[in-house]
């Protein structure tokens, strides 16, 4: 029975916890990603001179080709942690709490 | 895909508009160019190939719909780059760079913050809930015949909208390349979509994708290469001699038009974060792969080659800045700064001219033919399986539908989309299409979207609610589209528009949930308990992947 084995898994005591850990992590991240986006569109609305300026001083390519290039860059590599975090210690926990549920 | 671009030049009020592949306009046809046509050949020759392969392994339903969920989580994330990464966003993107600057860049960030997003919320709940189509989920703890109805409705509204602006853009696009009549063109694309899905499936489809991605990643990083050798590789020095030659000088290095217009912006980048989460033949992907883990790797991946990939591109308009902007031969009458040849989506097929000659000019647009040809399929695959699996064996046959019946109808309805498609192409030839671009990320976002996060997520979440809320969305994006310039004063005529801005998602998709939310908390049928009642055990499913649809082993 599916519904037996659902219940033993929502009582597991690691259940929670994989829940809390998961959820913890992905809304975190998740409002980073967001946060750094919706940052970087307040700077170019409200202060676009900071974005304008010179990287080098003297020459003319300027900050904000690297900090766009850097929101893709970072927020990829939240990604990276996240794949990292959920195939490993994630996966090991489900992989134990479903072993343990089983009747 | 061709959606993030066509959505940025439907609503940026540019000159581009006019001129992007998915828009309408004058598109004059070039001379028949052999090198492009011979390559394509190769690219259909051996994709019809691959789909007799695939043809021989597509037996039951889940190796039609999902490739049996035999696809790794890198070849899956290739497809996915590949369902996103298209012709326009390489001419488009690269165009906008070219003709705005750094404005340009600030669009492009905007359209890869979303898969990050969908990494963290969605990637492995789609694979531990769904099995074959997004309508699985929805209505997983719903009233299976309402809310899979309304899901496969809705898919069936995104994958019709999208496939015109498809079907168009490849008319021109074609035109434009290849020299072929705009007829030709789409019944060519029409036919070869068909042998893709009917024959050979998922398993097809997905591989025209990885092949289409990685052709389309190797010749716009070979482009760039070759393009900022001009340059010895500093983008100090290319930006020194841009600033000479762009009509804006040292304007183009920082953020410009982008302030005109803040809630436009904002609405516009709100339905591509949130429409792409909504699009069926994206969502479809995530059952290609035998498990969570699979799933979010896909992910990883796919955004990896798409961060990469428009990184590539901003590049590409950047160095065609200096390239392309102090040539002569590509502008109309040899005007610099005036109106590109072609059209002022040409950046990138003329910066191919401009240091790789006449044959990589040819690769280039075989490759920008071939990506929408993927992406064709990959809708006409989502859409067919929306009326097959959903509609069909779910809501008509009760879940008794036998295989090859069901089989037989997804073949049925990819035939009906193919020539659907086809003929809309041909009637929407000369009519400005940028309004079903809106429309299609609108009811994405606030139909398809919403109720897929919240059937995810909220335990409350009743069917009377994902069904008001749903067409609250639906209904208001819709009238949104209609009442704005693209609809409004464009095509119906009028003097101004009566909404201000030309995408919906800001006011639409916020109603949608909004709906949902209180006419779920008010519902205290019997049958709302029963559904708040089993929320556990999906969200036992969700969180473990217990009781997830299996690989399908051969």
């Amino acid at each position: 029975m599916t519904g037996n084995a659902t219940h033993a898994i929502r009582q597991h005591p690691q259940f929670a916890t994989l829940v809390k850990r998961r959820s913890t992590l992905a809304w975190t991240l998740a409002a980073l990603t967001l946060g750094t986006y919706y940052l970087y569109m307040l700077v170019v609305a409200l202060a676009p001179a900071t974005l304008h300026q010179a990287l080098h001083s003297g020459g003319v390519l300027s900050v904000g080709v690297p900090v766009g290039a850097a929101i893709i860059v970072f927020t990829w590599a939240l990604t990276g942690y996240y794949v990292y975090r959920a195939n490993t210690e994630f996966d090991r926990l489900t992989a134990t709490i479903l072993q343990e549920s089983q009747p | 895909m061709m959606r993030p671009l066509a959505t940025l030049l439907a609503l940026s009020a540019s000159p581009l508009a006019m001129a992007g592949p998915a828009m309408a306009g004058a598109v004059e046809k070039q001379p028949l160019n052999v090198a492009a046509i011979g390559m394509f050949m190769v690219f259909v020759v051996l994709t019809l190939g691959i789909t007799y392969w695939a043809s021989r392994r597509t037996r039951s339903a889940s190796d039609f719909y999902t490739a049996g969920g035999d696809i790794t989580g890198f070849q899956n994330g290739l497809a996915i780059a590949g369902d996103y990464m298209s012709a326009a966003t390489l001419l488009g993107l690269s165009s906008m760079v070219f003709a705005k600057g750094y404005d340009g860049f600030i669009y492009t960030v905007g359209f890869f913050v979303g898969w990050p997003i969908i990494t963290f919320l969605m990637a492995e709940r789609l694979r531990n809930l769904g099995r074959f189509t997004f309508a699985d989920i929805a209505s997983y703890r719903l009233d299976q015949n309402k809310i899979r109805t309304f899901a496969a409705f809705g898919s069936l509204t995104v994958v019709s909208f999208y496939l015109i602006v498809q079907m168009v853009g490849a008319g021109q696009l074609i035109q434009l390349l290849f020299g072929l009549d705009y007829p030709v063109a789409v019944v060519v694309v029409g036919v070869v979509m068909m042998a893709y899905v009917i024959f050979g499936g998922m398993i097809a489809t997905t591989w025209v994708q990885i092949i289409k991605a990685v052709l389309l990643l190797a010749g716009g990083t070979t482009l760039a290469f070759m393009a900022m050798s001009r340059f010895g590789f500093s983008y100090e020095t290319l930006a020194r001699e841009a600033i000479t030659v762009h009509k804006d000088g040292l304007g183009m290095m920082g953020p410009g038009s982008m302030l005109a217009d803040p809630v436009n912006v904002a609405s516009m980048s709100l339905g591509l974060v949130f429409g792409i989460a909504g699009l069926p033949h994206i969502l479809m992907r995530f059952f290609t792969v035998p498990n969570a883990k699979e799933a979010r790797k896909s992910v990883f991946y796919a955004t990896g080659f798409i961060g990469f990939f428009f990184l590539v591109v901003c590049t590409l308009g950047f160095a065609a800045v200096v390239i392309i902007g102090k040539d002569p031969q590509y502008f109309v009458n040899g005007e610099l700064g005036g109106k590109l040849v072609g059209g002022g989506n040409m950046v990138a097929m003329h910066l191919a001219k401009a240091v790789g000659g006449n044959l990589f000019l040819g690769f280039l647009s075989a490759v920008a033919f071939a990506t929408i040809l993927a992406v064709v399929a990959g809708l006409a695959l989502a859409g067919a399986s929306a009326i097959s699996h959903d509609l069909y064996a779910t809501v008509i046959k009760k879940g008794k539908a036998d295989e090859k019946s069901e089989l037989k109808v997804s073949r049925i309805a990819a035939v009906a989309i193919g020539v659907l498609a086809i003929v809309l192409g041909i009637l929407f030839e000369k009519q400005n299409v940028a309004f079903l671009v809106g429309l299609t990320f609108g009811v994405a976002a606030s139909t398809n979207f919403p109720i897929l996060i919240l059937s995810m997520y909220w335990k409350d979440l009743t069917t009377r609610g994902a069904l008001l809320g749903g067409f609250s969305g639906l209904i208001s994006a819709v009238t949104l589209v209609i009442l704005s310039k693209a609809v409004w004063v464009t095509v119906l005529g009028n003097e101004t528009a009566i909404f201000p801005y030309e995408h919906p998602a800001l006011f639409s998709m916020p109603l949608a949930f909004a709906v949902s939310i209180v006419v779920s908390l008010l519902d205290r049928s019997a049958a709302a308990a029963t559904e708040r009642a089993r929320f556990d055990d999906q969200f036992v499913r969700a969180q473990t992947g217990h009781g997830a649809a299996g690989a399908h082993n051969h």
